[in-house]
């Protein structure tokens, strides 16, 4: 698949310079520390990172669902279709509800057991205003039956506790739908479940794109992006270190931590421990105290710019080997020692 | 991307003088055999037994000194069940496990609590497996006080030794556990599993909680760990990913029975059973140009009180044996197949609303049916199903779909023959069963 056209116009997301910082009782963690970037109609965008990389926090806070305090959003702009979604509440709580959906990781925290999925779903269209009465039961059935819940009719009124973990994700996603969303936010939407729930989830999220929908999906599983993915960003300690369309970031993983991030998918990725979330530089590359490559300028002034990976703007790495003083293939075309495990193995 | 095609050539020499080299040792440590756990359905305050789900059923392995066995199949297919089975946590209802030669349903006092030890299980979420008040120092201790280790002196320096193989530092044990990330909580838990020495371990999916580059941090410890105290695994998984990198042999599970075992390259290489191609087929390719994404007949993993009959997967498996007397093309049959099955799942498109029963022509186009059938009786009995559906009949469509379209692989149970010289339980592959096994054409 290719990439899909840019819609005209300006983009459906606008994230600029985003800043949420949370307080602990070990001092303030830079959860998002300066991230930009864009989600156009029909496109599909996907953060990827480890947990701590700031891409749930990013998401949260999009929509106001990040629990504030102890974070706060200490600066950026986020801008929805021209809306202003930092300024104005009334205006936040209209457009979470109806144009941007959300799905998580585990289901049964957007499900309520005390209601039928039915009620929950009656009560989610009612609220969009849309329909009342029978003609949202109907709906109801309808987007059931939108999500691959066999016999919907019969199931609408079961309850959440009776359906298994791909099929209760299945109700979850209607839910989000029942707006009729023009962003679905994704956090993790299959990692829950079996692979088998895993392919259809993935054709029925397409399926959704195919109709215009944009899709912000929040995923560490690297198949799931190149499934899915018209663009990804790459997130490292609550900056972008690169970005770009998936197929040439797939391709051509140009940020050191990237290309970590791709190697622990082949065999034993074997980096220096993981310092935690407080010791994280504050400044520069914030990847620098793990990579193989950093020099001294990794450690200048604010996050290193994004330079172009291979003379495309598109594809670009805050990364400064990418600056044309330096000599990119240092990193770009480095021996990143990937190992199957079967040769590890015959060591001793 | 870093998944190039050579890729997979290279490890395989490597991988198949691993498994050459285990398939030598001895007798097996673990040794299972027709394993069968069954759970009542009861009903009523009188708890009267009005079925059984068979959760594992008939299950045959062994894992040798050393090895790693990986256990993969869906949720629901019985994976974690047998894991406890073998581990005492559930009763097995029929079949023996032996543990270095003896019956471990029959052991007793010093041998009963020997084999607890020997045998440790590491559970998914870390975050389960330990007391939140209790400092993590006295957490992994616990299983040596278990087994009667009262010199405190020695139990800490066993620990803070346990806690540096494992990554971690001496002075964590005075640390609590919310004060540890996830995969620090994972080693700690392995840390726990390792003070008493094991001799096997139970790791029931021990990464699938965690990050990616955590999983591989994981996995390159519990790596280290059966090498260094040449410890045996048996690692339940849904990730097929995680189990060919980390595997010797694999067993796949469905529904309770395993379906196909074998060396982990041969088998998620080469995969006989439909089901295992199945699995493989339904993860995404790290390609991001190839978003092909074939799908089972039909969703629906069955209820394991009421499995399928003959082999457990023909509802859903897309090399499903058409009838032997009919005269069907295998296009027109695969359609069929499909047609057929997924009406009896009751898995309709979404196009086909029972109450509000669709025409004729909207039933052809929804599940795509030949234009032309060429055997008159399976044809006049698909016009049938399609005009029950028609009519909102569900049921008689259900019927005469059974009558026209029977499969061997309904009628009767599939032998297990070998395959490559593994065990694959399949009708395809069976010499008996007029069929013959498709070629694999996947990755």
């Amino acid at each position: 698949m290719g990439e899909r056209s840019p819609a005209t116009g300006d983009p459906l997301l606008s994230v600029s310079a985003l800043r949420t910082h949370i307080e602990t009782d070990r001092g303030t963690v830079r959860a998002v520390d300066g991230v930009s970037f864009e989600v156009d109609r029909g496109e599909a965008v996907c953060l990827v990172g480890e947990s701590g990389s700031g891409k749930s926090v990013t998401c949260e806070s999009l929509t106001g669902l990040v629990p504030q305090p102890p974070a706060e959003i200490v600066g950026g702009d986020i801008t929805f279709d021209g809306v202003d979604l930092r300024a104005d509440d009334a205006d936040l709580r209209s457009i979470r509800g109806d144009r941007i959906g959300h799905v998580f990781q585990n289901p049964q925290h957007a499900l309520d057991p005390v209601y039928s999925v039915g009620e929950q779903l009656i009560e989610a269209i009612t609220a969009h205003g849309d329909a009342g009465g029978r003609a949202a039961r109907e709906r109801a059935v309808d987007l059931l039956r939108r999500v691959g819940i066999p016999r919907a009719e019969v199931r609408i009124d079961d309850y959440p506790h009776e359906f298994s973990g791909g099929m209760a994700q299945r109700v979850a996603l209607a839910i989000a739908l029942a707006g009729d969303p023009d962003l679905l936010i994704a956090d993790e939407p299959t990692t829950a479940v079996d692979v088998t729930v895993q392919a259809r989830l993935i054709e029925l999220l397409r399926d959704l794109l195919d109709d215009g929908m944009a899709l912000l999906l929040i995923t560490h599983d690297l198949r799931v992006v190149a499934s899915l993915a018209d663009r990804v960003l790459v997130l490292f300690g609550g900056t972008i270190v690169e970005r770009g369309p998936v197929g040439e970031v797939f391709e051509n993983p140009a940020h050191p931590y990237t290309q970590a991030l791709f190697d622990s998918y082949d065999g034993f990725g074997r980096l220096p421990d993981r310092p935690s979330r407080h010791d994280l530089p504050t400044d520069g590359c914030r990847f620098r105290p793990e990579c193989p490559h950093a020099v001294e300028a990794c450690a200048d002034g604010a996050q290193p710019p994004f330079y172009p990976v291979d003379g495309d703007a598109a594809h670009a790495a805050s990364c400064v080997y990418y600056d044309d003083e330096r000599d990119r293939t240092t990193v770009l075309d480095a021996d990143r020692g990937v190992r199957p495990v079967g040769e590890v193995d015959d060591d001793d | 991307m870093t998944e190039p095609s050579g890729d997979g050539s290279e490890s395989t020499d490597g991988e198949s003088e691993q498994s050459a080299t285990v398939e030598q040792r001895g007798d097996p440590l673990l040794s299972v055999s027709d394993l069968e756990t069954h759970y009542p359905i009861t009903e009523g305050w009188l708890r009267r037994e009005v079925g059984r789900v068979r959760a594992v059923d008939g299950v045959s392995f062994d894992i040798y000194e050393g090895e790693t066995l990986g256990l993969v199949g869906e949720s629901g297919s019985g994976k974690t069940t047998l894991a406890h089975s073998l581990l005492g946590l559930e009763a097995p209802t029929a079949g023996t496990v032996r543990f270095d030669g003896d019956r471990v349903d029959e052991l007793t006092g010093a041998d009963q609590r020997a084999f607890r030890r020997r045998v440790q299980l590491i559970v998914q979420d870390p975050n389960e497996a330990f007391n939140p008040r209790m400092q993590v120092g006295k957490a992994v201790a616990e299983p040596l006080a278990l087994n009667g280790m009262d010199d405190a002196a020695r139990r800490q320096a066993i620990v803070e030794d346990a806690l540096e193989r494992v990554g971690l530092a001496a002075e964590d044990t005075d640390r609590y556990p919310h004060e540890f990330s996830d995969g620090e909580k994972q080693r700690l838990a392995i840390a726990r599993a390792l003070v008493v020495d094991p001799d096997l371990l139970v790791a029931d999916e021990p990464t699938s909680a965690l990050d990616a580059r955590v999983q591989s941090d994981i996995l390159a410890l519990l790596d280290e760990v059966r090498r260094e105290f040449d410890v045996s695994i048996l690692f339940v998984s849904h990730d097929i990913d995680v189990v060919r990198r980390f595997c010797d042999r694999v067993a796949v599970m469905y529904l309770g029975e395993i379906v196909e075992r074998g060396p982990v390259d041969a088998v998620l290489d080469r995969p006989a059973h439909p089901y295992t191609r199945v699995l493989l087929d339904s993860v995404p390719s790290l390609d991001p140009g190839d978003r092909d994404l074939p799908a089972p007949l039909t969703d629906t993993i069955p209820d394991p009180a009421d499995p399928p009959a003959g082999c457990r997967f023909h509802t859903r498996c897309p090399a499903v044996i058409g009838p032997e007397d009919a005269d069907l093309p295998p296009d027109q049959w695969e359609r069929l197949a499909a047609f057929r099955f997924t009406v009896q799942v009751g898995e309709l498109p979404a196009a086909i609303d029972l109450d509000d029963p669709p025409s004729e022509g909207t039933v052809r186009a929804a599940f795509d049916l030949p234009g032309t059938v060429t055997d008159e009786t399976v044809a006049a009995g698909v016009d049938d199903a399609v005009e029950a559906l028609a009519a909102g009949d569900l049921d008689r469509a259900r019927e005469r779909l059974a009558a026209v379209l029977p499969s061997v692989c309904e009628q009767q149970v599939p032998a297990t023959v070998e395959v490559e010289g593994r065990p694959v339980t399949c009708h395809r592959y069976d010499p008996d069963v007029d069929a013959d096994p498709r070629p694999w054409t996947g990755e």
